[in-house]
């Protein structure tokens, strides 16, 4: 965090404007938008897949109801990534 | 420098077009009217009438045992029924079958002029697209609730049985929120920022090899990139394929919910 908000002070200092200001706050804070977003997703989606595939191992007969499974379980855990895409493209170019 | 960030920046010598340019169609007639026709309108209208097409040719004269073109619809009807309606609904969610398959295809034929040369736009990158099927899904499964259930629909939604009274201070805000916001807005944002990342990952890779093409010795690196951006292009197609069937999945376990709100 005190990485964050050392950039952010930086870019701060050297920009006039206050409008370019705000811009460069922003492109700072939006690849750590995104970066933060991905952390648990990563770690959720890399969980969730590990846990379908020993599944499918142990059970080959239930693989396609676990793959269905798997797949809606993704999509839940995906959508918290995604809104920190969202947010990143926000900040970045709104 | 910092101005530029809106009109696209440039980093070593490697100039990345502004979102505007990638994402934002010129409009063939109808400019700043709501009839305004662009690139976007014209890939719906034919993500409905291919779909559309093929399903009238292969109907016209079905024969009982099926080949070439009906062998290849009837195929994709068995699929969305064995992996999307009867794992999302059940035995009784035979009827939403023909929504379900229009709003597969509706979104996949979209998904997949993202690889598709010369159009190399997803139609469902833009808000409008995802919003609407997101709000069909949505005013679909609470009338289906409603249609079954009546008002207990709503007060099963809202009030689960099973709890106890003074959580439902917690609960209730919760479900509300979950089940009648979060639903549909999730449900558009995920296709959204699905085609809209992979669009703008192709055109990074792009604009990467492009300017490596002309760049002198650097040009080596091509050897890298370029085999990356047509394995890239490879995955979108997979990405298209899979966003197209995770949203009518969703829409039927959605549905589902709507007809058992019990459970």
């Amino acid at each position: 965090m005190s990485a964050l908000t050392h950039a952010v002070n930086t870019v701060l200092q050297q920009a006039e404007d206050p409008a370019d200001a705000k811009a460069a706050a922003a492109a700072t804070s939006a690849g750590f938008a995104y970066g933060l977003a991905a952390i648990g997703p990563g770690i959720g989606i890399g969980y969730l897949v590990g846990q379908a595939v020993q599944a499918m191992a142990r059970q080959p007969e239930s693989a396609g109801q676990v793959q269905t499974t798997m797949f809606l379980g993704i999509a839940f855990t995906e959508a918290l990534a995604l809104i920190g895409f969202v947010v990143f493209i926000l900040l970045k170019f709104v | 420098m910092l101005g530029s960030l809106l009109t696209g920046s440039t980093i070593f010598g490697l100039e990345f077009p502004p979102i505007g340019d990638i994402v934002k169609w010129p409009a063939a007639f109808g400019e700043d009217t709501p009839f305004a026709f662009n690139k976007i309108a014209l890939i719906s209208i034919i993500a409905l009438i291919v779909p559309a097409t093929l399903f009238l040719l292969a109907g016209r004269n079905a024969k009982l045992v099926p080949k070439g073109l009906q062998n290849v619809v009837e195929t994709s009807i068995d699929f969305i029924e064995k992996q999307v309606v009867l794992p999302g609904i059940g035995v009784e969610g035979m009827r939403y079958l023909p929504m379900l398959i229009s709003m597969f295809f509706f979104i996949w034929i979209g998904n997949l002029f993202e690889v598709i040369p010369t159009a190399h736009m997803p139609a469902n990158a833009r808000m409008a697209n995802p919003l609407v099927l997101a709000l069909t899904a949505w005013v679909m499964f609470i009338g289906v609730g409603v249609k079954h259930n009546g008002m207990k629909y709503f007060k099963d939604a809202l009030f689960p049985p099973g709890v106890p009274k003074a959580l439902y201070l917690l609960v209730t805000p919760i479900e509300f929120l979950s089940t009648f916001l979060i639903r549909p807005f999730s449900l558009a944002v995920r296709l959204f920022a699905n085609m809209l990342a992979g669009h703008i990952l192709l055109v990074t890779f792009s604009v990467l090899c492009i300017t490596l093409w002309s760049a002198s010795f650097l040009a080596g690196v091509l050897v890298l990139s370029f085999p990356m951006l047509v394995a890239f292009t490879g995955f979108e197609f997979m990405v298209a394929f899979l966003q197209a069937f995770i949203f009518s999945l969703l829409t039927a376990v959605y549905i589902g919910g709507a007809l058992h709100p019990s459970h």
